[in-house]
């Protein structure tokens, strides 16, 4: 078990004609995910590493079976493309793409709140479970089968949190990055309700950053219905108010979304925080032996 | 993207949301004109820079002169104009360094019976935006925000359907406002709103927000700033940017595709992904030393935008070493090392260099790193490379 996908997900990825979607369609098939097919507007018949392309999703999950979309398609077509992977009834999307306005996030998020589909992203490094499937960019070798659930708001900050799990041998359940926009469609407390579900996930990690109060609900949420260890990494603390750091929902503004606010919160809900990105994997290594989890 | 008061308001105007008639002036002349021009009594003359707090902000070079000032006369308007322009205004917003200013706003002055604060942001837990209203305007809603928040009250819309009425009249009701204001208040808010969305803002403040004695709604300050990622679909706004408001390291890292925000500290930074960047910061501050900037230098960076970005970083004569942190994902750690030797031979390094690599492409990066001539202090792990470029500056 794991959580979101695993070695029998179909994948197709929407965007597969161009250079980022081509690429790492190329990865994901190496990393042996089941990749089916792929979508570009007007480009039905030609293949792209093998796979076939569909004008729409609606033909590539018809002749695929595909059950996942990976979208790479540019910031101004996201949303479409998304509403598009619903339409046709995709149960996972992850929407890779950086810069998608906000406005249409609002749009989106509504939709897919109504439906059965997990939306996650934008502007994420995607969901792996190691071993069995990844989709999105995530450096596959980091990775290793094992017990802990991690999800994360910021990318590269997971790769760095992966390969200190890796290397202390506790290996990742899955792995999930929610992306760094203010509107993305998977929150923390989504996947703490599949990861505390999920047999094969002992621990979970979570790493949050500036802005927004995602990781002070995720701290709430914890508290009241979360049994297994829970440890966090808070990035920004070092940040300055009203300045975005790179990522559109990094931003401390008012005078909330701090990093020591959400640091108390979540010592506040019994959960493991690790004071320097360098022991983020130490730090679930403690929040196991607090609850005597092996 | 932020943009000036006099800017915001022209788009209220266009939107139907009531504003005070005014003009730009860039030289004391031009203000005395508008005064003339505005025909008024009295008229109200204001900084135009993108921080807040202007009314209670001082003049370095006049300390008396405040960023908003009342006047009654031409002359007088000139006068204000003179203290203000080429000066540097200095408000709680802006930092002890201030804000020059470049162009007043002359505005006609009207009967205020009341003042209120109105905002909409983006509620990010309801993933929708919110309208909020107080009775507390004119003064710092951070302070009512914190101390007495019930006294801000909030209306969640639909970005499609719009503010609806039945929501100004709970917001009314709570105000305290009825009959024609009431109506008044209506049209503002309802057109207000649809602004927010269809020029795709994140923020929309006006503090304070006015009801005059006549009973209408007037928005006596405006506020707005854009989405960034949808300015592709609103091209007349770009014109608006004023990059003399800007950092210019951080307009021009913006132009090579890099993030970048300066800081006051003196170790640069460089590192791949802004969560990782934001946690580098961090760590050096974590082991007693200071970040000079956060910098991202994205996914798939090149070779030019990275060494880009250490001409971006040596220029700031404030940094006296660099850490380089990369794991590499996407950007691969060769990518990096070859930008590095390049930036070398191209910008020189007088700073001591610290360099942890990791992630794709991790042997072959450090090789070459390793037979060039450029003088590297490598690092294993994040904490040692932190440690490291904490103990050049000793």
């Amino acid at each position: 078990m794991s959580i979101l996908v695993n070695k029998d997900t179909r994948v197709i990825c929407q965007g597969i004609t161009g250079k980022a979607g081509a690429f790492h369609t190329k990865g994901c098939l190496e990393y042996g995910t089941q990749m089916v097919g792929g979508v570009t507007p007007g480009r039905r018949g030609e293949k792209v590493e093998g796979l076939p392309v569909f004008d729409t999703v609606e033909q590539a999950v018809a002749e695929t079976g595909a059950n996942a979309s990976m979208i790479f398609v540019p910031a101004a077509f996201t949303a479409d493309a998304i509403l598009e992977a619903l339409d046709a009834g995709i149960e996972l999307i992850a929407a890779i793409t950086e810069g998608v306005p906000v406005m249409d996030m609002v749009y989106v998020y509504d939709k897919i709140k109504r439906s059965q589909a997990t939306l996650i992203g934008p502007n994420c490094p995607g969901v792996i479970t190691p071993g069995e499937c990844k989709i999105g960019i995530m450096p596959g070798y980091i990775h290793q089968p094992g017990c802990v659930g991690v999800m994360s708001r910021s990318g590269t900050l997971t790769y760095e949190a992966v390969w200190q799990t890796t290397n202390l041998g506790l290996g990742q359940s899955t792995c999930v990055g929610l992306g760094g926009d203010p509107i993305v469609g998977t929150s923390f407390i989504d996947l703490l309700r599949r990861f505390e579900a999920d047999p094969l996930t002992k621990a979970i990690l979570m790493i949050g950053e500036i802005g927004g109060t995602a990781e002070e609900e995720a701290a709430a949420w914890v508290a009241q219905h979360v049994t297994k260890p829970v440890a966090a990494f808070i990035a920004g603390r070092t940040a300055p108010p009203g300045k975005r750091m790179g990522h559109a929902g990094a931003i401390i503004s008012g005078g909330k979304g701090t990093a020591e606010e959400k640091i108390a919160a979540l010592e506040a809900a019994g959960i493991e925080v690790a004071q320097s990105p360098a022991e983020m994997g130490q730090a679930v290594q403690r929040a196991m032996q607090r609850k005597g989890v092996k | 993207m932020k943009i000036h008061e006099y800017q915001a308001k022209q788009i209220f105007r266009n939107a139907g949301v009531p504003v005070l008639r005014g003009q730009v002036a860039r030289t004391p002349d031009e203000a005395a004109q508008a005064f003339r021009d505005l025909g008024g009594p009295l008229a109200v003359v204001k900084a135009q820079i993108h921080a807040g707090g202007r009314g209670k902000g001082t003049v370095k070079e006049h300390p008396s002169q405040r960023g908003v000032q009342l006047v009654r006369a031409a002359d007088e308007a000139a006068q204000v104009a003179r203290n203000l322009l080429g000066n540097c205004l200095v408000t709680i917003q802006t930092g002890p360094e201030g804000q020059t200013v470049r162009q007043v706003f002359v505005e006609e002055g009207c009967d205020i019976a009341r003042e209120l604060y109105l905002g909409i942001v983006l509620d990010r837990a309801a993933a929708r935006p919110v309208l909020m209203v107080s009775n507390e305007g004119g003064v710092e809603i951070e302070k009512v925000a914190a101390e007495t928040p019930e006294l801000i009250y909030r209306e969640h819309f639909d970005t499609h359907a719009g503010l609806q009425s039945y929501q100004v009249r709970k917001l009314c009701t709570r105000l305290g406002i009825q009959g024609a204001e009431a109506r008044s208040a209506e049209r503002f808010m309802k057109s207000l709103c649809r602004l927010f969305v269809a020029y795709d803002c994140s923020l929309a403040e006006i503090n304070p927000l006015v009801i005059t004695r006549a009973g209408e709604m007037i928005a006596l300050d405006a506020k707005l700033t854009f989405d960034d990622n949808a300015l592709f679909r609103h091209p007349e706004l770009k014109e608006l940017r004023d990059l003399s408001e800007e950092e210019p390291a951080e307009v021009r890292a913006a132009n090579a595709g890099l993030s970048y925000v300066k800081l006051d500290g003196n170790i640069g930074c460089l590192v791949n992904g802004a969560g990782l960047a934001m946690s580098t910061m961090d760590l050096i501050k974590l082991h007693g030393g200071e970040p000079a900037n956060f910098l991202d230098v994205g996914g798939g960076a090149n070779t030019e935008q990275v060494t880009e970005a250490f001409r971006i970083l040596l220029g700031d004569p404030n940094v006296k070493a660099v850490l380089v942190n990369i794991f590499g994902g996407i950007a691969r750690c060769t990518t990096i090392a070859n930008a590095l030797v390049e930036a070398s031979r191209q910008v020189g390094f007088n700073v001591p260099l610290v360099v942890r690599l990791e992630g794709t492409e991790v042997d072959e990066g450090r090789r070459i790193l390793a037979e060039s001539d450029v003088a590297i202090i490598s690092a294993e792990s994040l904490t040692d490379a932190a440690q490291k470029v904490v103990a050049t500056l000793k």
